[in-house]
């Protein structure tokens, strides 16, 4: 029962994974690729060797971007310290206590010194580091270690390490969503195994990602998404096994109204015909430009102007392997059509299967993290979810939420409405140096969170409601304009 | 109904959530024949409940109405009965995920209180995860054991009545991640070490009290856990209100009456706008607890 494998091959680093690089606080995915140069924190490197070892293994920067995995028990804290000071009264700062110059440490570098005796040398050489307290020595050492310990660590992916390092490096990217408040969403949504879930997120996929991790590859996601293609950057990095994106589904939000109208088609009847359709004005086309083309080649060959002539050579050429070449044309653009016509197929196949999907109004969850104005597109996308079912909408800004909950109070169909943000807050405990981390985040974003329940029944009440909204959507509307 | 599968329509033997009216809701166990007193009347569980779809209006027989719900460990989390001090959905979520529990996880706790974070976790790595609970209490162990049954998710479940500091978890070797929320988890950050797999896990321990977390850090520091990290995240609710405010007077304006073609408003007919804005409640948990997460490296055998 808990025995689960602890099978060591699970945890073997493999070519193509996907896997994250951390040195310190600092994150970033790549995929392993032998062969192939990665920069990380200012440094190049090659994966090559991390092939066959495990995850979580430390890795030592040597020469020439070749990593070698640290060995056990490296000894760490070391450091040759020779006795403290007990307060700063005679440190002065005239930027004088360290002896080495950048020049000598770069030499020091040079001669293949690791990172620990490169530290050992910058305190031999420091004239205040003994008569600093033990706590600042401490400091001291673990900045210098910070500085020059070409160390990096391999680990596995997963929501947590993805989300810190998005909001690390590229809050941008994922419209400032921070991890603790990402963590919120997923609970307040319920995601879990053997439910049908709802995204819209333009945050490079972690969301999606995140949502489809707790889902562990069972019930079925949803994405929502806006424009061209559905944007996944981030659920690649999560390396999920292949069965994982059976349960993913995409639909695009500019069909949206057509499905909520019941006016989408995805028979496969009419898409064939459909497809049909296109793919024979295609072939016409290209016909007719196949015919123009020859045709001004032809008239070119005809006039044979003293210009021309000067050309014959070329087109002399050209004529013998023109029916040859216009054959591999045709034959190249049959095969470009066929394959599009395939793509096409697919898409339209996965675009009726996302639509069933949703036809049946029976989601369970629905999570929505955008740059997007979240109102109509929650408002939209709330027609899905079966009654007593939870909701939450990530936003950036406030105000965006407050006329969400607004709509909400007044169309009805939702309760436990609440608009909530996070605060978080990092400790430094260390013994008798205990106390918040001085930096700390400004805001994680707000959330909107609350449960569908059924619409009104009874006729009066619905009549009535059919009327009030209405008038409300014109009086919203007048004020937008 | 179960914590860890929705379900459409209201069954006998379920727990439903009837939710009464803003942020007021209470638990109810679904009995053919059986009746629930509201404020708004009664609820006959075999007409108004059985056979009904979650979410939909019941109305009562006073003529008020309520919301029947399903249950989800979070409306759980605000409705089931203290025996302790509880986890609160917050907390929990963060939990969730700096444990990187998902389904499949393997997961130990203690104590497991009055279960607020159980069924949380429960639903979390269903339907191939497994729970092992660890409650020195004996009434309590045996009370949240009722529970999970009753919630249908017994089968994810192991509930020990031992002492994690003494006995640990009852398991070894086979943990992605252990939770602590006992007086002094120091003591028992050994056996949340011997509970984990070879291969590593996280593991968090909450504590209120500084000097815990202090004690703590150091059992974890000195038993080979790396990434040591304390944090704390509140929750901030915003309550959306419109509020009026007031415009002064500032008299005759002269140089507004320079222009004879203007017609004139009196300020009166302006007194006060509307703005559509947000207040905090006027009391708010200002601590629950720090949380202090680590990682258990892999260990050689």
């Amino acid at each position: 029962m808990g025995d689960t494998v602890d099978d060591d091959s699970l945890y073997t680093i493999k070519e193509g994974d996907y896997v994250v690089l951390k040195r310190g606080d600092v994150f970033k995915a790549v995929q392993i690729q032998t062969k192939k140069k990665v920069v990380f924190e200012k440094q190049w490197f090659f994966l090559d060797n991390a092939v066959g070892q495990l995850y979580s293994t430390t890795f030592e920067l040597a020469s020439g971007g070749i990593l070698q995995p640290r060995k056990p028990k490296d000894p760490e804290c070391s450091t040759d310290t020779k006795g403290a000071g007990t307060d700063n009264r005679n440190i002065q700062d005239d930027g004088k206590s360290q002896k080495l110059t950048r020049d000598d440490i770069e030499t020091l570098k040079e001669q293949g010194l690791k990172g620990q005796e490169i530290i050992q040398q910058l305190i031999d050489n420091s004239s205040t580091f003994k008569d600093k307290t033990e706590y600042a020595q401490d400091k001291y050492i673990k900045k210098k270690k910070k500085k020059y310990e070409n160390i990096v660590t391999i680990l596995k992916p997963s929501c947590r390490i993805l989300a810190m390092m998005y909001h690390g490096r590229e809050p941008g990217k994922i419209c400032h969503l921070r991890y603790d408040t990402l963590a919120q969403m997923l609970t307040l949504a319920n995601i879990h195994a053997n439910s049908k879930v709802l995204v819209f997120e333009t945050c490079a996929g972690l969301v999606l990602g995140s949502v489809m991790e707790r889902m562990g590859g069972f019930g079925s996601v949803i994405q929502m998404y806006p424009g061209g293609g559905p944007v996944r950057a981030g659920v690649e990095s999560f390396g999920f096994p292949a069965h994982f994106h059976d349960m993913l589904h995409e639909f695009p939000i500019c069909h949206l109204n057509a499905l909520i109208a019941g006016t989408l088609d995805t028979t496969a009847k009419d898409l064939s015909a459909d497809l049909k359709e296109s793919d024979m004005a295609a072939e016409v086309k290209t016909e007719a430009e196949v015919k123009t083309e020859a045709e001004v080649k032809t008239e070119a060959e005809q006039k044979g102007s003293p210009e021309e002539q000067s050309m014959e050579t070329n087109s002399g050429a050209h004529e013998s392997l023109v029916p040859k070449k216009e054959e591999e044309e045709e034959k190249r653009r049959e095969a470009k059509a066929q394959e599009k016509k395939v793509k096409q197929e697919e898409k339209r196949k996965k675009l009726a299967a996302a639509a069933s999907l949703l036809e049946g109004r029976d989601a369970d969850g629905l999570v929505i993290a955008s740059r997007f104005n979240p109102c109509p597109v929650l408002m939209a996308l709330l027609k899905f979810l079966s009654p007593s079912r939870p909701f939450v909408v990530y936003s950036q800004y406030k105000e965006c939420l407050i006329e969400c909950y607004t709509k909400l109070k007044e169309q009805g169909g939702t309760v436990n409405l609440k608009l909530t943000d996070y605060w978080l807050r990092h400790y430094q405990v260390l013994p008798n140096r205990t106390h918040p981390v001085l930096l700390m985040s400004g805001g994680g974003g707000y959330l909107l969170s609350g449960t569908t329940v059924a619409a009104e029944r009874s006729k009066p009440a619905a009549s009535r409601r059919d009327e009030e909204p209405a008038a409300k959507r014109q009086k919203v509307t007048e004020t937008e304009g | 109904m179960s914590f860890v599968e929705y379900s459409d329509c209201i069954q006998d033997g379920d727990v439903a959530i009837v939710y009464l009216g803003h942020e007021s809701m209470t638990p109810v166990k679904v009995k053919r024949g059986a009746q629930t007193q509201t404020r708004y009347g009664v609820i006959r569980h075999s007409t108004d409940l059985i056979g009904q779809r979650y979410g939909s209006k019941v109305t009562c027989s006073k003529g008020g109405w309520v919301y029947v719900l399903h249950p989800t460990p979070e409306l759980w989390t605000v409705n089931l009965p203290h025996r302790t001090q509880i986890l609160y959905t917050t907390d929990i979520a963060t939990i969730t995920m700096m444990l990187e529990l998902k389904p499949g996880s393997v997961v130990c706790e203690s104590g497991t209180g009055s279960g607020s974070l159980s069924h949380a976790i429960l639903r979390t790595i269903a339907p191939t995860g497994h729970l092992h609970t660890v409650e020195f209490h004996q009434q309590r162990s045996e009370k949240v054991l009722e529970e999970f049954k009753e919630h249908r998710v017994d089968h994810l479940v192991t509930v020990r009545n031992q002492d994690a500091c003494k006995d640990g978890f009852g398991v070894t070797g086979v943990a992605d991640a252990v939770f602590l929320d006992i007086p002094s988890p120091w003591e028992a950050v050994r056996h949340a070490k011997a509970a984990m797999k070879k291969s590593g896990g996280r593991v968090c321990s909450f504590s209120p009290c500084i000097e815990q977390v202090q004690k703590t850090c150091e059992a974890f520091s000195d038993q080979g856990f790396e990434d040591i990290t304390s944090i704390e995240v509140l929750l901030r609710v915003h309550d959306v209100r419109t509020v009026y405010l007031p415009l002064p007077d500032f008299g005759p304006d002269p140089s507004a009456q320079i222009q004879p073609d203007s017609t004139i408003t009196p300020p009166q007919n302006h007194a006060s706008i509307a703005v559509k804005t947000t207040i905090p409640p006027r009391d708010v948990q200002g601590h629950t607890g720090y949380l202090t997460f680590a990682t258990k490296p892999r260990t050689q055998l």
